[in-house]
This record gives C-alpha cells, sequence and structure tokens, in this order.
C-alpha cells in the first residue's frame, strides 16, 4: 500500500514534469533551440499565483488565468528580443543567450522579491480520497495535477492535428524552409509555439508550489532541468514523449526518495538521462533524424 | 628587431605568457612593498584557478565547439580527490613530493570522469552535450554531499548514508564528511605554484591548438561532416579536447581546495559553472588570452566594486544576452560590416588610407 502511494505521489510530480516537458519539447521540435528559461518561467507564472491568489485572495482559477496571460506575454517577449535576432546563428550562441535569460529572470526575481523562500498556498482546495480504510490518501493535489496533465494533453494532441495553426507547428518542426515557401509564418508560429508553452509553464508552477510549497527565485531551475531530461526520455519533439517520458522520471524519483536516498535522488534522475542517451539517443517515442550533407 | 622574425602566433602567444609573468612580478613587487591589502593577497590564489578554468573551458567552447555546464564538476572531482591526497600523504612524504602527488592524482581523477563523461556524450550533438555536462556537475554534487570517506588501522572506509554508518575505529580519521566536506586543511597553495599552474595550462593548451591535432579539432568545429570525410576521427578528438580540459579543470580544483582550510561540495554548483562560461565569453570565445584577462578582471573587480555585489549576477546576466546577440546575430554582423564600409569610404575620401589594425589571435 504504502509503494502505491508512493506511485501516485510520483505520478502526480510526473504530471507537472510533463506539463513542463511539453514547453521544451514543443519548442525544441519547432525552433530547434533549448529554451533554457522555461524553468524560469514557471517560477515568475508561480510568483504571480502566489501574490494574486496567496495575498490578494483572488479565486484560484482567475489568479491561474491571469498567470498564464504574464507568462505567455514574457515568453513571447524573451523570444522577440533574445532568441529572434538569432534564429540563424550557431547554437551554441543561442544557447549562451538562454542561459543567459535564464539567469536574469532569477537575478530579477531576486531582486523583486528577495530570495527568502515564501511558502506557497495550494490553490487546489479538493478534500483528500481515503481508499482502503485510509491506508491509501490521495490528496487533492495529486488529483487535480493528473487530470489536469491529461485533459491539456488531449486537448493539445487535438489542436496540433486538427487546426491550421497547428499544421503549421507541425510543418514548421518538419522543414523551416519549405514551410516558408509553401506560405507559413514561421516567425509566428514560432511565437505561438512560445505563448503555450509558457501558458502550460504558468499551470505547470502554480501545480508544482501547490504541492511542493516553498517558492523561492531558484525554484523553477532543478524542475525545469528535470523536465528536459523528462523530454529527451520521451523522445525531444514528441508530444506523448513527453508525457510519458515526464510521468516515468516521476516516479523513478519518487520511488527512489522512499527506497534508495533523499539525497542522491536527483543524480539517480540525471543517470537515468546518460544511460537514455547512451542506449537509445532518440528516447522512447523519438523518430530517428538521418543528418543530411 | 628580432621579434619581426617571429611568427605571428608565437609573437601572441609570448604576449600572453608575458601578460602573466609581468602580473605575477607586479604582485611580488608590491607584497614586498607591503603595499598589498589582504582581501587583495586573498584573491590571488581564486585568480589563478579560474584564470586556468576559464582557459581550459576555453578549449571546450571556443576551440571544439561544444558547451560544457559542468566544468564545476571536474573543478570538484579534482579538489576532492587532490584533498583527500594530500590529508593523508603530507605526515608520511616530503611535503613537496605530497603537493606534486595531489596535482597528479586530481587533474588524473578529473581527466578520467571527462573520458567516462565524454564517451558516450561526444557522440551527441551541442544541446544534449550541454544538458548532460549540467546534469554530471549535479550528479557529483550530491554524491560529494551524501559521501563519507574515513580510514582506520583497518583500512578505508566508505559510506553514502552517514559518518556512523563508516563504522570507523575511534582512532579513527575522517576525510570527507558529507555535506560538512573535509575540514582541517593544512594549506599548501601559494601563488607561485598558483602562476607556474597557469603558464603550463597556457603552456599546453596554446601548443595544443597550434597542433595537429589542435587544427583537426576546429576542423570538427567549423563543419563536422566535413571533418569526418577528410579521414578525421571525431570522437576521439573531441574526446581528447574533453580530457584535457577536464584535467586542467581538476588541477584548477586542487589549486583552490588547497587555499582553504574546508572543502564543501556546495561549492562546485552549477553557478560556478556558469560564472567559468562568463569568463569565456566575456573574454571572447575562442580567445585565450582573453580569457585569461576576462577571468582576472572579473575575480578582482567585485572585491573592489563590493556595494555592487547585488546586481553583479544581473549584470553578468545581461552582458551574456547583449554579448551574444551582437556578436552573434547575422543581421547584426551584416549592419556592422556596413557600418565599417561607410566608414572606410569616408575616410579614404579624406585622406591617405589608414594602416589596417592587426587583428588579435
Amino acid at each position: 500500500m504504502q509503494f502505491l502511494s508512493y506511485l501516485i505521489n510520483g505520478i502526480s510530480l510526473g504530471s507537472v514534469y510533463a506539463l513542463i516537458a511539453l514547453g521544451y519539447t514543443m519548442v525544441y521540435g519547432i525552433a530547434k533551440m533549448l529554451n533554457f528559461a522555461h524553468g524560469d518561467i514557471i517560477m515568475i507564472g508561480s510568483y504571480v499565483v502566489f501574490f494574486t491568489f496567496g495575498s490578494f485572495g483572488l479565486n484560484p482559477i482567475v489568479s491561474i488565468l491571469l498567470s498564464m496571460v504574464v507568462c505567455t506575454v514574457l515568453g513571447v517577449t524573451v523570444e522577440r528580443i533574445a532568441y529572434r535576432p538569432l534564429r540563424e546563428a550557431p547554437s551554441l550562441a543561442v544557447l549562451i543567450t538562454a542561459i543567459g535569460v535564464s539567469y536574469l529572470l532569477q537575478q530579477v526575481a531576486q531582486l523583486v522579491w528577495s530570495s527568502n523562500p515564501k511558502s506557497f498556498s495550494s490553490v487546489v482546495s479538493l478534500k483528500p480520497i481515503s481508499l482502503f480504510g485510509g491506508s491509501l490518501v490521495i490528496s487533492g493535489e495529486t488529483i487535480v495535477t493528473i487530470a489536469a496533465c491529461i485533459v491539456i494533453m488531449v486537448a493539445l494532441m487535438w489542436f496540433i492535428n486538427n487546426t491550421p495553426a497547428g499544421h503549421a507547428m507541425l510543418a514548421v518542426s518538419e522543414d523551416r524552409g519549405a514551410a516558408q515557401l509553401m506560405g507559413v509564418n514561421v516567425n509566428a508560429t514560432i511565437s505561438l509555439t512560445f505563448a503555450i508553452g509558457s501558458a502550460l509553464a504558468a499551470i505547470a508552477g502554480a501545480l508544482l508550489c501547490s504541492s511542493y510549497p516553498t517558492l523561492q527565485p531558484t525554484t523553477g531551475a532543478m524542475p525545469g532541468i528535470k523536465a528536459f531530461v523528462a523530454a529527451v526520455f520521451g523522445g525531444i519533439g514528441s508530444i506523448p514523449g513527453a508525457f510519458l517520458g515526464g510521468i516515468l522520471l516521476g516516479v523513478i524519483e519518487n520511488l527512489s526518495k522512499a527506497y534508495i536516498s533523499t539525497q542522491l535522488s536527483d543524480a539517480i534522475v540525471f543517470l537515468v538521462l546518460i544511460v537514455v542517451l547512451l542506449v537509445k539517443p532518440t528516447g522512447l517515442l523519438g523518430k530517428k533524424i538521418n543528418v543530411k550533407v | 628587431m628580432a621579434m619581426k622574425h617571429l611568427k605571428k602566433t608565437t609573437k601572441s602567444n609570448l604576449i600572453t605568457f608575458g601578460i602573466v609573468i609581468a602580473f605575477y612580478l607586479v604582485v611580488q613587487l608590491l607584497s614586498m612593498l607591503g603595499v598589498m591589502t589582504s582581501s587583495f593577497s586573498g584573491q590571488l590564489i581564486p585568480i589563478c584557478a579560474y584564470v586556468i578554468l576559464a582557459v581550459s573551458l576555453n578549449l571546450t567552447v571556443g576551440v571544439l565547439g561544444e558547451l560544457s555546464l559542468g566544468h564545476a564538476g571536474f573543478m570538484s572531482v579534482g579538489a576532492f580527490s587532490g584533498t583527500v591526497t594530500w590529508m593523508t600523504t603530507s605526515q608520511i612524504m616530503p611535503s613537496w613530493l605530497a603537493l606534486l602527488l595531489s596535482f597528479v592524482v586530481g587533474g588524473a581523477m578529473a581527466g578520467l570522469f571527462g573520458l567516462i563523461i565524454g564517451i558516450p556524450v561526444l557522440r551527441l550533438s551541442g544541446d544534449y552535450l550541454a544538458i548532460v555536462t549540467l546534469a554530471f556537475g549535479e550528479i557529483i554534487k550530491n554524491f560529494m554531499n551524501t559521501c563519507y570517506l574515513g580510514y582506520d588501522a583497518s583500512g578505508i572506509h566508505f559510506s553514502l548514508k552517514d559518518s556512523a554508518s563508516m563504522g570507523l575505529a575511534a582512532d579513527g580519521t575522517v576525510l570527507i564528511n558529507g555535506a560538512m566536506g573535509v575540514t582541517g586543511i593544512n594549506k599548501a597553495s601559494t601563488f607561485t605554484i598558483g602562476i607556474v599552474l597557469v603558464v603550463l595550462t597556457l603552456a599546453v593548451i596554446l601548443n595544443l591548438v597550434r597542433s595537429r591535432a589542435g587544427r583537426a579539432i576546429t576542423a570538427i568545429r567549423d563543419n563536422e561532416i566535413a571533418a569526418q570525410s577528410i579521414g578525421i576521427k571525431i570522437t576521439s578528438y573531441k574526446l581528447m579536447a574533453f580530457i584535457v580540459s577536464a584535467v586542467f579543470a581538476g588541477l584548477a580544483g586542487v589549486l583552490y581546495s588547497l587555499n582553504f582550510s574546508t572543502l564543501v561540495a556546495k561549492k562546485f554548483d552549477y553557478n560556478t559553472s556558469i560564472l567559468i562560461l562568463v569568463f569565456v565569453v566575456l573574454g571572447g570565445i575562442g580567445n585565450l588570452r582573453g580569457s585569461v584577462i576576462a577571468a582576472a578582471l572579473l575575480t578582482v573587480l567585485p572585491e573592489l566594486l563590493r556595494s555592487m555585489n547585488d546586481y553583479r549576477m544581473l549584470i553578468y546576466a545581461i552582458l551574456l544576452i547583449v554579448m551574444m546577440i551582437f556578436n552573434q546575430s547575422p543581421q547584426l554582423i551584416a549592419w556592422r560590416k556596413q557600418i565599417a564600409e561607410k566608414f572606410k569610404a569616408r575616410k579614404d575620401k579624406k585622406g591617405p588610407k589608414p594602416e589596417q589594425p592587426k587583428g588579435v589571435v
């Protein structure tokens, strides 16, 4: 029973990773860049929820919607100012810029809100469910997180496969130049990708901080990196892959925390990444890409 | 003049060495005159360590063209293995030999980890390398944070849980005490050792870059497929650059840790890796002399401008973004060329063409 409880908590954590990984994997698939600042957008989103919901007592849904708007604007702005000028530049330059943006967001947050951790009050008011005569308790946060993740996944898959904007995204990820020749507005499509990814990051941030209620400027960094590991694990560029990778990673992390060592759980998660890259570099559901000259 | 007969690269290298030696002489002179503040003299060994780190990271980032975010991890490996060697051997052998052994062990261990991490990763493309090296740095930090090591009459004891589960005898010595790290280190680093290591690093890396191997490495950076097609062994040359870079990071780690009486794993985190990257980017990617100057200046400046300390990382972050966009954006490169041409055209009209400034390498 205890194992089941660890497993469910792992799936809940994994759902958050999956939501963050969706943002990574979409941006990587479409803009071909690793957006290091994605984790820090989560952090900014969580601060927005913290102040609007925690301090001003806004309705949690309104507060999350507001946070989604802020994150979307932030994500698109970052893309416009920092990444777009480097669209044709070597990937090293883009990567260093993304690290710079990540650091910038963290430092600004630290100057504005100080590095003291804030205790985040949960946005979920659902009562915990107890099963098997109380031997298995599932918290409201866990249920909402898993449900939200599944709903968002399905909606996103539908959006990409059934709308013109979604088709444009697929086309750009396949071949940017050809898509442009076919009349797809590449810049707008990439902006849309950043917007969706950042909006999902806002939701992920609120759910993450509801389950792990300490908020500080570095809150987003580690989940962000782990979500990238999840995206690689599932196969970068693949949306079901991000979901699968996220869930698996969350379960691995929680089980190793429970049965191996709390302090070594991060190390184990990263070891998974190295093993995956060794055995199957394209990830579980990724496609093999042949390099053409 | 004799200088004229030297090759351009030799001259450039001599200038780099000259800067390092001049710095050493000036510091020696200042300390003889007794005008050095204690905060500055405390910075001397860290400066040397950061210079070595920046130069060695520049080999990976600038010459090999791959982004490594785990340089602090190699530094940590070197620091811990070197310090443990120093703690165990300094009583049983002459101190110069123990110190030499510590540096050799630290460098070799870091190089070994470079090999272990490099073999799987270097087959992959750039972004993966960055994230795996980052992961490696975190693994090392987590591992060293939970690592307990000690020895007594019956041998070496090791545990990943706590100091009690090592099963050390009462008279045993604890070497690494988990998150508390290594304490009571007998400081052994001196500024002279630091400068010798800096010169050694520069000598090895500058020569490597200009060697046959170095040219192969730059060819891989510029076009991997083309390099492969002319028979360059991609993986082995990449691995070579990566390992050399790791070895020197390890040496810098030993130098750094033997300058303090305590050593904790937390010091070598992601932020340290980024700080070294900032030195490399601000000094100029691929420009080794730039790395030397940037690392030294950016280590000294925050001490002088203490009031700015809160904004230090903010300024670094903005500098990273601005430098990258300014130097690498195709539009801005075209725009800069345009401006330069206009400027030149105006100069041509006014009078004789001025002598072209020679590019620094």
